[in-house]
């Protein structure tokens, strides 16, 4: 390999490695920022280019003026998130076996058909479901609840459950099962005891794309939540307004993102390991 | 429990609760897309078909399909190239490479729509740091999201930098996956790194390309958040996508039947042009494989 190439491939790597960490670091620099910091034009360097100070961090615990009491949307955002990661990967799980190992016939329906009925649900546009999921939870007293998030976000969530387990499902030989049968187990017990036991890398990146997914999502919970429940990307993002405190929003942001960037080092040691190809596909 | 009865234990509970959350939303815009319901009238009367000829003639629904389509093609093709580029830098032989791998995989974990708004204070006029780097090359500072050239190319940039993660890593699991024997003997014929690619792993790779473009477009069809926060659909409309011309009918003006009409148009013209997008990839990649 020439050195010129050697040369021009890590330039690219580190080209783009700075493209991704530039609004990082942007972020940092600026949360450490008071209004004064931040008027005179942009500024990186603390002490040397603008006095720093902890007003932005303090920020996050207080109300008012800038402030955002970033403890409760956070405690808001995990237990929304969690609950129906939690539930769409049991009931995913749970169909995407069904539709790998058994057949199903109901008039001109077959597997292949229910498997894209589950998937076809992310063509779905939020926006068109705002307001009839308003008028639902709205009906059934749960606007503004978590309970009624819950309930939107597994809709959301379950197709991508389903989309990898099957995938998932389809890669694990299907003697595992035909033995555990011999042996005696009824199907729900070969499920249980063989295949479970077997599927931890699906099961991973299955949960892992639903937390990411339920984590990130702004649409609905800005269209379905008010006061007492308030998700972090709404909170933030209420602060994006025509005087925006930057040091805050940037400290905040910095909080609210910092959960899942521990995702990025379980998926890559997935990856690596070679065990993501069945898990995606 | 015979295996017969007990199949529908698997799959049934999950149907039952997907379709009990989608159907009703469903039917329900269907129906009041047929109805005149606003702020000042809401109730579902029966106006016949007046939102979908309204519709036809709404140029600004239209207009907003064409940027979306610009949006999402252009956006989705440089992450495709870049993902695939990222992927090959860092499949073999590279130093740290699984540090680059964790740090390319970052972007694709944060919020959106959070990250959007810091990527909003970076394209400011005066107080962000791109114009700083444009000052630095000597150029002049650039009105980022008030020019609608700029403002587009902004919010194309917010979308490479959030999502080409995702085609990167789609695309290495795939080469990870990849045989050893066709590339041994590519290079036992004595084949270049370029021959190799054309030859030997574009075309391994083809039908998992096809699966990440075809996820990308179907999200990046939605594009709604990154929008709303970064230029709210200006300067004017200059950037303002199906998904947000929706979002203002419906959830600004309450225009609530409109909106459905414009809903379901919009889904079923999605509905559509995916397939078919779907299909014309399909056969343009697989056809070069078999050549």
């Amino acid at each position: 390999m020439s050195a010129l190439y050697r040369i021009l491939k890590y330039a690219a790597i580190l080209l783009w490695s700075a493209f991704v960490i530039a609004p990082f670091l942007w972020a940092l620099t600026t949360s450490f920022k008071t209004a004064n910091g931040i008027t005179g034009g942009p500024t990186y360097i603390p002490w040397l280019q603008y006095q720093p100070s902890l007003e932005g961090w303090r920020l996050l615990f207080r109300s008012g003026g800038g402030g955002i009491q970033i403890g409760g949307p956070y405690l808001d955002s995990l237990i929304v998130t969690i609950s129906a990661s939690l539930i769409s990967l049991v009931l995913g799980t749970l169909a995407a076996y069904g539709l790998s190992r058994f057949t199903f016939r109901a008039g001109f329906v077959r597997n292949a058909d229910i498997t894209f009925f589950f998937i076809s649900q992310r063509i779905m546009p939020p926006v068109v479901l705002a307001i009839p999921f308003f008028l639902m939870l709205q009906f059934l007293g749960l606007l503004d609840t978590k309970f009624g998030l819950i309930i939107v976000y597994i809709a959301l969530l379950m197709p991508i459950a389903v989309w990898v387990m099957v995938d998932f499902f389809n890669t694990v030989p299907r003697e595992l099962d035909e033995s555990a049968m011999l042996d005696g187990c009824s199907p729900f017990e070969t499920f249980w005891r063989v295949i479970l036991p077997n599927s931890k890398p699906g099961l991973v990146v299955a949960g892992l794309f639903c937390l990411i997914f339920g984590w990130n999502d702004f649409f609905f919970a800005f269209t379905l939540t008010f006061t007492q429940t308030q998700l972090l990307p709404v909170a933030i993002v209420a602060l994006n307004s025509s005087v925006t405190p930057w040091w805050s929003l940037s400290a905040a942001a910095l909080v609210s993102v910092a959960p899942l960037v521990a995702v990025a080092f379980v998926l890559e040691s997935y990856l690596s390991r070679g065990n993501l190809a069945g898990a995606i596909r | 429990m015979s295996a017969d009865r007990s199949k529908f234990v698997f799959v049934l509970p999950g149907l039952i609760v997907l379709v009990a959350i989608i159907l009703f939303p469903l039917l329900f815009t269907i129906r009041v897309s047929f109805s005149d319901w606003d702020v000042a009238r809401p109730g579902l009367d029966w106006i016949g078909a007046t939102n979908y000829l309204r519709l036809v003639h709404d140029t600004r629904f239209w207009e907003s399909f064409g940027r979306l389509a610009l949006m999402a093609v252009g956006s989705v093709l440089l992450q495709y190239m870049l993902g695939f580029g990222l992927a090959l830098l860092v499949w073999r032989e590279v130093r740290a490479r699984r540090f680059f791998r964790v740090l390319f995989l970052i972007p694709m974990m944060t919020t959106p729509v959070i990250m959007a708004v810091i990527w909003r204070t970076m394209f400011h006029e005066s107080l962000g740091p791109v114009n700083d780097l444009v000052r630095l090359l000597h150029f002049a500072p650039l009105p980022w999201l008030s020019q609608a050239g700029l403002a587009m190319m902004s919010i194309i940039t917010v979308e490479v930098w959030q999502w080409t993660p995702f085609m990167f890593l789609m695309l290495l699991a795939g080469l990870l996956s990849l045989p050893r024997e066709p590339f041994l003997a590519a290079a036992i014929d004595g084949a270049g790194p370029i021959r190799t690619f054309l030859r030997v792993t574009f075309p391994m790779m083809a039908p998992i390309s096809i699966g990440a473009i075809i996820i990308r477009l179907i999200e990046a069809s939605k594009i709604l958040d990154s929008v709303y926060v970064i230029t709210s659909g200006g300067p004017g409309t200059a950037t303002e996508t199906s998904s947000y011309y929706i979002f203002i009918r419906g959830l600004r003006d309450f225009q609530v039947g409109y909106a459905a009409a414009l809903s379901f148009t919009y889904l079923v013209i999605m509905a559509i042009s995916l397939t078919i997008i779907a299909k014309v990839l399909a056969r343009a990649m697989l056809v070069r494989d078999r050549a």
